[in-house]
């Protein structure tokens, strides 16, 4: 099996994760589909690591965990915050960034 | 005396400005001081006068000089007088006449409220007037010359309630800037030619300049002159200028401020002496105003606006005297003078006549004011006559002299200017006399409250000085070329010169159309009934009494297209200027609007926004685009 396909199987779930995030209101479910996206980001660089047939890759992998799961702890965070703020977890409810 | 000069010109400023600052404190004493300060004017002219007549002829030219007035560099402008015959004559008659009306304005003014500073405005007249006529240099001149405009402006514009006087007022200041533009280019020539603006300096020195610049400083003279002066094309101003109080139109539209003009080109004598063509102009102008005004003048119902026509005409018979050249310079100031006096008569005459019928100006409602106001009448009659040319009174000698001049030459010349000259007065009988037999003979057609009187002794004593100076001044300066031998030494001698026409035949036939023109009025006017309104004018009478279109002319030519422009400059600043400007702003104010949309707060549209630039952004990479 060529490493190649990994590299297709990556842009698909990326591009059902930034789905899930563009059309999800639910914050949960939209955070699901960026752990999606990191983790098709993820197997994209085992994938190059191993056509490459270097390391920096996979090392770079192991990074990007360490990022989502301070990300992850952040994220909940908010969610949890804002549920308790407005009593929803809906994503077009709150425009607090809005100039 | 001659060193006092100066006096001429302070007294009656310093008397202007004491009226204005006084206020109404000097209500019941402020007119006496204007009387007194052009008096004592007249006695400082007078006295100098006295003085110059104890000299040789050749030395009559005395320089007064005043103060260092610009000093920079190699630039020197010294304020100074030059006090010669021609100066004093005018000195003489600005002073002379002009004391005589500040008496009778004494009177005519009498129940107006604010008759003070009317004084004051006729002294500020008298100041800058003097100022014109004594100034050395062009500069100077320019100052009086201004400072006249100023007066005739403010004095026309008295009775400004009326907004139509006002109007007058601001035509006349109008037209005389227009012709204030021939003087300062006049002033920019000189300077670039001869490095100075005084009379002196640019007379000595006047064979050094082509010809050619010779010319085109004589027309831009010539174009201040028509200004001054009323003269074709800028006279359309002074038939207005009737709406200022009778004094003024004697004193500044009759007896002076109109001969400026005059007296600019005479003083100009050396220049015009050297160059050919802007004599003819300045001779042709003359002509062509001499027959507008005469024409304009027949068909005038309004006896001021008659009266104005009438000292359009005359002017224009010293232009085409001052065209001619060195013959004629002596004659144009001859005619200037006598003019003077009974033009200013006759206007004080028309403003005894109408202080009678309720300032009524209307002539086709007079007739038959010899019985009630006698004195108005024999010194009107006088002025009538003088005007006509009948021997021997005033304007005999002078327009005479003129009519013969203008028949001296070669060519077309004298046939053309002539000719012109003659016709005029006989032009000049018939709208006279019309106007003297509409006025004081025929049957009285006056309205029911009118009750004419004869006027009082503070009106009626400076009219009859003046119809003596009508009857009298002209024989007295003109036997043993009493005036001319005077004026030599500022004119140049002129040698005498044969006209095509011998002098008896030209006098014959001036008084033949003089006598025919008084025939004809009096038949039309003196004996047959005239109609209280006028009848429905002919196609040429309706030409002449509306001063031949030349408003109507000036309007579309000039005013409009000049409305035009500005309208189209203005709608061009707001629409393309202010436009790109303002278009500018409009366009980032837009995008921002549209930028805004963009920064909702939405957290998801956030995203999609990153990850469309992102997508574009590796699609440009991919490509080979970016």
């Amino acid at each position: 099996m060529s490493p190649i396909a990994f590299v297709y199987l990556a842009t698909v779930l990326f591009g059902i994760g930034a789905a899930a995030v563009l059309t999800r209101r639910n914050a949960i479910i939209a955070f699901m589909g960026v752990e999606l996206m990191l983790n098709a980001a993820n197997l994209a660089f085992v994938a190059f690591s191993r056509i490459h047939g270097e390391i920096d890759g996979q090392v770079i992998a192991f990074f990007v965990m360490v990022v989502a799961a301070a990300e992850v702890v952040v994220g909940l965070a908010i969610i949890i915050a804002l549920f308790r703020a407005r009593q929803t977890i809906s994503l077009d409810e709150p425009a607090e960034l809005k100039g | 005396m001659l060193d006092l000069t100066w006096l001429l010109i302070a007294v009656p400023l310093a008397s202007s400005f004491v009226l204005i600052l006084a206020g109404k404190r000097a209500d019941a004493w402020g007119h006496w001081m204007g009387v007194a300060a052009s008096a004592t004017a007249f006695v400082v002219g007078f006295g100098a006068f006295l003085q110059m007549l104890g000299l040789d002829a050749e030395s009559r030219e005395h320089a007064v000089h005043l103060f260092t007035w610009i000093s920079g560099g190699e630039l020197t402008v010294d304020a100074g007088l030059l006090v010669d015959p021609l100066s004093i004559s005018f000195v003489l008659l600005v002073t002379f006449v002009g004391t005589l009306i500040h008496l009778y304005s004494v009177a005519y003014m009498e129940h107006d409220p604010r008759r003070r500073i009317f004084f004051a405005y006729l002294n500020l007249f008298i100041a800058a007037m003097l100022l014109l006529v004594l100034a050395d240099s062009y500069l100077l001149l320019f100052v009086g010359w201004e400072g006249v405009g100023l007066a005739s402006y403010l004095l026309i514009g008295f009775w400004n309630h009326k907004p139509e006087y006002a109007t007058a007022a601001n035509k006349a200041f109008i037209v005389n800037r227009i012709g204030d533009i021939g003087l300062i280019v006049a002033m920019g020539l000189l300077f670039a030619n001869f490095g100075t603006l005084g009379f002196a300096e640019i007379f000595e020195s006047v064979d050094s300049v082509s010809t050619g610049q010779l010319t085109a400083i004589g027309l831009a003279l010539l174009v201040a002159a028509t200004g001054k002066s009323a003269q074709f094309p800028l006279q359309s101003w002074l038939g207005d200028a009737m709406a200022g109080p009778t004094p003024v139109s004697a004193l500044i539209h009759a007896a002076t401020m109109v001969t400026a003009g005059v007296y600019l080109i005479v003083r100009s004598g050396d220049i015009f002496a050297l160059t050919e063509t802007a004599r003819v102009v300045v001779a042709a102008v003359g002509a062509l105003t001499l027959i507008m005004g005469a024409i304009i003048g027949m068909a005038k119902d309004d006896i001021k606006k008659a009266l104005a026509a009438s000292t359009m005409s005359q002017i224009g018979y010293m232009m085409l005297a001052a065209g001619l050249g060195p013959i004629g310079y002596a004659f144009a100031i001859f005619h200037l003078i006598t003019h003077g006096f009974f033009k200013a008569g006759m206007f004080l005459g028309a403003g005894s006549v109408m202080h009678a019928m309720n300032d009524s100006v209307d002539m086709r409602r007079y007739g038959a004011l010899r019985t009630a106001m006698v004195v108005t009448w024999v010194t009107f009659g006088l002025g009538w006559l003088a005007i006509l040319g009948v021997p021997p009174f005033s304007g005999f000698w002078s327009k005479d002299k003129i009519i013969e001049a203008a028949f001296v030459g070669e060519g077309w010349q004298p046939w053309v200017f002539g000719l012109t000259a003659l016709i005029g007065a006989g032009l000049t009988a018939y709208y006279m006399s019309r106007l003297f037999f509409m006025t004081f003979h025929g049957k009285a057609r006056w309205t029911d409250d009118a009750h004419p009187h004869e006027s009082p002794w503070l009106m009626t004593v400076p009219m009859i000085v003046l119809s003596v100076g009508s009857a009298l001044l002209g024989w007295f300066l003109a036997s043993g070329d009493r005036f001319t031998t005077w004026l030599e030494p500022v004119t140049g001698h002129a040698e005498h010169h044969e006209p095509v026409l011998s002098v008896p035949v030209i006098m014959t036939l001036t008084l033949v159309l003089v006598a025919f023109g008084v025939v004809v009025a009096w038949l039309q006017f003196g004996r047959s009934e005239v109609a209280k309104e006028a009848p429905a004018p002919s196609l040429g009478v309706l030409v002449a009494s509306n001063d031949f279109y030349q408003d109507s002319f000036n309007r579309a030519a000039l005013q409009r297209p000049g409305t035009h422009l500005t309208r189209t400059l203005v709608y061009a600043d707001a629409a393309v200027v202010d436009g790109a400007v303002n278009g500018t702003g409009t366009a980032l104010l837009r995008l921002g609007e549209f930028l805004r949309k963009f920064q909702s707060g939405q957290v998801r549209s956030y995203a999609a926004l990153i990850l469309i630039a992102v997508a574009g952004l590796i699609a440009g990479v991919v490509l080979g685009v970016l």
